[in-house]
C-alpha cells in the first residue's frame, strides 16, 4: 500500500471546521493525484473552505462552477484541454459534496459518465447539506436528524434510505468506481491513483464525517471512519468493469450501535430502530459479498 | 475562395461557428435550433470542423461545459432556444461574471405554456440583464457574420463578456437564403486565435471563482459594467472593420433605414424589419416622411446613438415581439428610458407577432399609418396589442 | 511557481483597477487566514513519549503538526484544536488542554 506522500498541495489556513472530514478528503485526494490536476468544484463546503477572495488554498488550478454543473464542467474542461493538445498528463477532477453529486448534480454527473469523459468524479460524502447548515440530502442515512428532518412530535428524523450512488454510477457501465474513507488514507490514495491511470469516467465515493452536522466530537472524525467500515455501514469496495472487490473486510464485524452512539444525529433513535438499521446493514453487506463472489466468478 | 450557398439561418449559425474556429461546442437539441446542432455534428464528423462536440444532457450543462472549456482556453460555442435558453439562465450570468467570451446563437421562440415553437422575443429579452451582449439579426447572412463579429468583440481583453446572437424561429432558422461562406484565411486574419490572459493551467495554478465578500463583489460587478460601456464603441469599430474586410455592413448598434430628416421613426428588431422596410418604401412613395431604425445591438443598449437618431423626430412607433407583463414591450421601455430628459416626443408601443403570429405588409402598413397619425392627434393608447381577435378587423383592413 | 509569481496578481489592491477581470485567486490561504485563533483546546506534545510515527501528521486536517528530530511539532498559528492528533496518537503523547490556560 502507498505511503502517504509528503507533498502538501492543500495549504494551511482553510476555513474548514475543526476536525472536518472534507478537509481530509481534499488533502489526500491531492496527495494521490499530484500537481498535474485541474479540479472543478460546485457549491459545497469546499466552495468556502479555501477562504474569501483572493485566498488560494490549493496548489492546483481550481474552477468554481454552479451547484448542479460539476459533471458538465468536467466534460468542458477536458474538451478545452484536449483541443489545446493537453492530454492524459493532466487529470480532470470534479469534486462535489453529496448534495452536488447525488441530488442536484446527478443529472450532469450521469451525462458526464454516459458520454465517457476522461475524468474522476469525486463525491465527498458528509451525508447532508452541511455548508447551508445540515439539511437532509439524498445521501443522509435512514434515522438521522438534520435541520430539515427535525425530531418533532408529529414527524421525526429521516425516514428514507441513503441513495446508493455506487450502484447508480455502476449502472452507467463505467470502468471504475470505488468507495474510500478518510480513516484509511493509504488505501484511499491507492484507489485514486488507480482511477487516475484508467481512461474514461471514474467515480470515487469518499466517506467524510462532519463533526458539526453529525453532532460528534471533532477529535473522533477518523475513529468514526474506522467504525463505519468495521460495522459495514460504509464498506470499502471497488467495482472495476463490473467486477466487485471488497478490499477491506472487517476482521470482526462490530454492531452499528457502536458507530451510531458517538453521533448526536442518531441520539433520538429508539432501540428497535437501531435494530432495524442493523438488519438493513447486515443485508446490504451480505448482498455486497454476494455481488463480489458472483462477479468474480463470472470473470473466471 | 468564398462561396455562396443557399442555406437556412441555422446552417448559417453553424458555418459561423466553423469559420470562427469554435474549438469546443456543447449543445443540446431543441426545436427550432436542432439543425445547428446537427450541422455542427456532421461538420465535426466529416472532419470539416476541427472541434470537440460535447453531447451534453441539458442546456444547463451545455453552457456549463462551454464555460469550463472557455476557462481552459478554448473558443466555445453553443446554441439554444426558448426553454433551453431559460434553463441556461443561471449560467448566462455565470459566463458573464467569469468574464468568458462564450458565443451562442439563440433561436427566438415563444415560451410555454402553451407549447409553441414559433418566433417571439420573450426568451432572449428575459436574458437582457445577464451580461450577455445581444445581437438581433435580420437575415441569415447576418447570423453568420454576427457570430464572427461577436467573438471579435467579446474576446477583446478589455471586454471579455459572453454574447448571444439572436435569430427568429423559422422565419430565419428554417428559411433558406443565399449566404456567403467566407474564405477561412480571411476570417482567420479578422479573428485571431483565442488566447486569454488567464486560463486553467497546471503551471500557473490560479483559482477561478471564489467566495466574494461585500467589500469586493460590487467592484467586480462595476468592471463588468465598464466592459459593457466599452463594448458600445467596440461594436461599431468591429462592424466597420468587418465591412472593410468582408464588404458587409449590418448596422453595428442600430441599422438605419432612410432615417435622414424624418419626422416619424419606426423601431423594429429581428426579421420583421425586412417586411417593414418594404412598407417604409411604400409609405415614402406616398409622400410620408417616415424611416426605420432596427435595434440590432440590444445589450449594450445603444442609448447615445438612439438620442442622436431621434434628435429631430417627433413621433416614434416601437414594435415589440414580446411583452413584459405588467408594463409594456421591452424595447419600448428601454427606448423611453434612454430618451427621458433628452427628448420630448410621442412614443407608441405596438405588441406584435407573439408566438409566431404572422405580420403581413398590410398589418405593418396600418401600424405605421397609426404612428403617422399621431403627428396630428393625441396619443390614444401608449401600448396597443396588434391583430388580436378583438381588433383584427382594424389592423387587417 | 516561485513565491514572487504567487504575488504577481494581488498585492494589496486598492480598487477595481488593480485586480484582474474576474475572481482569480492567487494569495496563499496561509497568508490570509490564521486559524490558530479559533482554538479552544490546545494540543501539547510530550516528546518523552513521542515515537515519531507520524500518525498525527497523517490525520491532521489542517496540516498543522509534523514530526521533527525531537518529536511532533504543532503549528499553533494554524492548529484549530480539533484533537484528532491526540485521539489517534498510539502512545498518548498528545494531550488537549484548555486554550485559556495558555493565554
Amino acid at each position: 500500500m502507498a505511503k502517504l506522500p509528503d507533498e502538501e498541495l492543500m495549504f494551511q489556513g482553510t476555513t474548514a471546521c475543526p476536525g472536518c472530514g472534507a478537509a481530509h478528503a481534499m488533502r489526500y485526494t491531492l496527495k494521490a493525484l499530484g500537481k498535474d490536476t485541474i479540479m472543478n468544484l460546485p457549491a459545497c463546503c469546499w466552495a468556502v473552505i479555501p477562504g474569501v477572495w483572493p485566498s488560494r488554498n490549493l496548489d492546483i488550478p481550481l474552477l468554481y462552477n454552479a451547484f448542479e454543473a460539476t459533471g458538465a464542467a468536467s466534460s468542458g474542461v477536458r474538451a478545452g484541454l484536449d483541443v489545446n493538445g493537453i492530454g492524459r498528463e493532466v487529470t480532470v477532477v470534479g469534486f462535489a459534496g453529496d448534495g452536488g453529486t447525488a441530488d442536484i448534480g446527478i443529472q450532469a454527473l450521469s451525462g458526464c459518465l454516459e458520454r465517457g469523459t476522461d475524468t474522476i468524479q469525486i463525491m465527498y460524502d458528509n451525508e447532508a447539506y452541511m455548508n447551508t447548515g445540515i439539511q437532509r440530502s439524498g445521501a443522509t442515512p435512514y434515522g438521522a436528524w438534520t435541520t430539515t428532518t427535525p425530531v418533532g412530535s408529529r414527524q421525526a428524523w429521516k425516514k428514507n434510505p441513503k441513495k446508493n450512488m455506487m450502484e447508480i454510477v455502476n449502472a452507467h457501465g463505467i470502468p471504475y468506481a470505488a468507495t474510500v474513507s478518510i480513516g484509511h488514507p493509504e488505501s484511499m490514495i491507492d484507489k485514486l491513483r488507480k482511477a487516475k491511470e484508467i481512461p474514461g469516467p471514474k467515480f470515487i465515493h469518499i466517506y467524510a464525517p462532519c463533526p458539526t452536522g453529525w453532532r460528534s466530537d471533532p477529535s473522533i472524525t477518523v475513529e468514526l471512519c474506522r467504525l463505519a467500515v468495521d460495522s459495514c455501514v460504509f464498506p470499502l469496495y471497488e467495482i472495476e468493469n463490473g467486477v466487485y472487490n471488497v478490499y477491506k473486510k472487517p476482521k470482526k464485524k462490530i454492531p452499528v450501535r457502536e458507530y451510531m452512539k458517538l453521533q448526536g444525529r442518531f441520539r433520538h433513535l429508539p432501540e428497535n430502530e437501531v435494530d432495524r438499521i442493523q438488519v438493513n446493514v447486515d443485508r446490504e453487506w451480505e448482498l455486497l459479498l454476494k455481488k463480489e463472489a458472483f462477479t468474480k466468478e463470472q470473470v473466471v | 475562395m468564398s462561396k455562396t450557398v443557399i442555406v437556412s439561418g441555422n446552417f448559417a449559425a453553424a458555418y459561423g461557428a466553423k469559420l470562427s474556429r469554435a474549438a469546443v461546442v456543447a449543445a443540446y437539441p431543441i426545436t427550432p435550433q436542432t439543425e445547428v446542432v446537427e450541422k455542427i455534428a456532421s461538420l465535426v464528423a466529416d472532419g470539416e470542423m476541427d472541434a470537440q462536440f460535447v453531447k451534453v444532457e441539458s442546456e444547463h450543462s451545455a453552457m456549463a461545459a462551454c464555460i469550463a472549456a472557455s476557462n481552459a482556453g478554448a473558443r466555445a460555442f453553443t446554441a439554444s432556444s426558448a426553454h433551453g435558453l431559460t434553463l441556461m439562465h443561471e449560467l448566462l450570468i455565470w459566463a458573464a461574471g467569469a468574464r468568458l467570451p462564450v458565443v451562442m446563437v439563440n433561436i427566438n421562440r415563444a415560451m410555454g405554456p402553451p407549447w409553441s415553437v414559433w418566433a417571439d422575443h420573450h426568451d432572449a429579452l428575459a436574458q437582457k440583464g445577464t451580461g450577455q451582449l445581444q445581437f438581433f439579426c435580420e437575415s441569415n447572412q447576418e447570423v453568420l457574420d454576427s457570430v464572427i463579429m461577436a467573438y471579435k468583440i467579446c474576446e477583446g481583453s478589455d471586454i471579455m463578456m459572453p454574447a448571444m446572437v439572436v435569430e427568429d424561429a423559422f422565419i430565419l432558422s428554417h428559411t433558406k437564403e443565399p449566404v456567403e461562406i467566407y474564405d477561412q484565411e480571411l476570417v482567420d486574419e479578422f479573428l485571431p486565435p483565442y488566447n486569454p490572459e488567464y486560463k486553467l493551467d497546471v503551471n500557473r495554478p490560479f483559482g477561478f471563482g471564489s467566495l466574494g465578500m461585500p467589500d469586493w463583489y460590487m467592484d467586480f460587478r462595476y468592471k463588468m459594467a465598464e466592459a459593457m460601456d466599452k463594448a458600445v464603441d467596440r461594436v461599431e469599430e468591429v462592424n466597420k472593420k468587418f465591412k472593410e474586410v468582408f464588404g458587409r455592413d449590418h448596422g453595428g448598434l442600430i441599422e438605419e433605414y432612410k432615417t435622414d430628416g424624418v419626422d416619424v421613426l419606426i423601431f423594429t428588431m429581428g426579421s420583421i424589419s425586412s417586411t417593414s422596410k418594404d412598407v417604409i418604401d411604400e409609405l415614402r412613395a406616398e409622400g410620408h416622411n417616415i424611416g426605420l431604425a432596427r435595434l440590432r445591438t440590444y445589450r449594450p443598449f445603444p442609448a447615445e446613438k438612439l438620442r442622436e437618431l431621434t434628435r429631430n423626430v417627433n413621433v416614434v412607433g416601437v414594435l415589440d415581439r414580446s411583452y413584459t407583463f405588467g408594463h409594456m414591450g421591452d424595447s419600448a421601455g428601454e427606448i423611453k428610458a434612454a430618451l427621458y430628459g433628452h427628448k420630448d416626443l410621442i412614443l407608441k408601443n405596438y405588441i406584435v407577432g407573439l408566438g409566431g403570429r404572422d405580420l403581413t405588409p398590410k398589418i405593418l402598413k396600418n401600424i405605421m399609418l397609426d404612428t403617422l397619425s399621431l403627428q396630428d392627434k393625441e396619443l390614444d393608447e401608449e401600448v396597443e396589442w396588434v391583430d388580436l381577435r378583438i381588433n383584427q378587423e382594424r389592423w387587417r383592413r | 511557481m516561485s513565491k514572487k509569481e504567487v504575488f504577481r496578481i494581488v498585492i494589496d489592491p486598492k480598487d477595481h483597477r488593480d485586480v484582474p477581470l474576474t475572481w482569480i485567486t492567487d494569495c496563499p490561504s496561509y497568508l490570509m487566514t490564521k486559524t490558530g485563533s479559533w482554538r479552544t483546546l490546545r494540543p501539547i506534545v510530550d516528546n518523552e513519549k513521542c515515537i515519531k510515527c507520524g500518525i498525527c501528521w497523517k490525520f491532521c486536517p489542517d496540516v498543522s503538526i509534523h514530526v521533527e528530530e525531537e518529536g511532533a511539532v504543532v503549528d499553533y498559528e494554524f492548529c484549530k484544536g480539533c484533537g484528532i492528533c491526540a485521539h489517534e496518537c498510539p502512545v498518548d503523547a498528545i494531550i488537549m488542554e484548555r486554550e485559556d490556560d495558555h493565554v
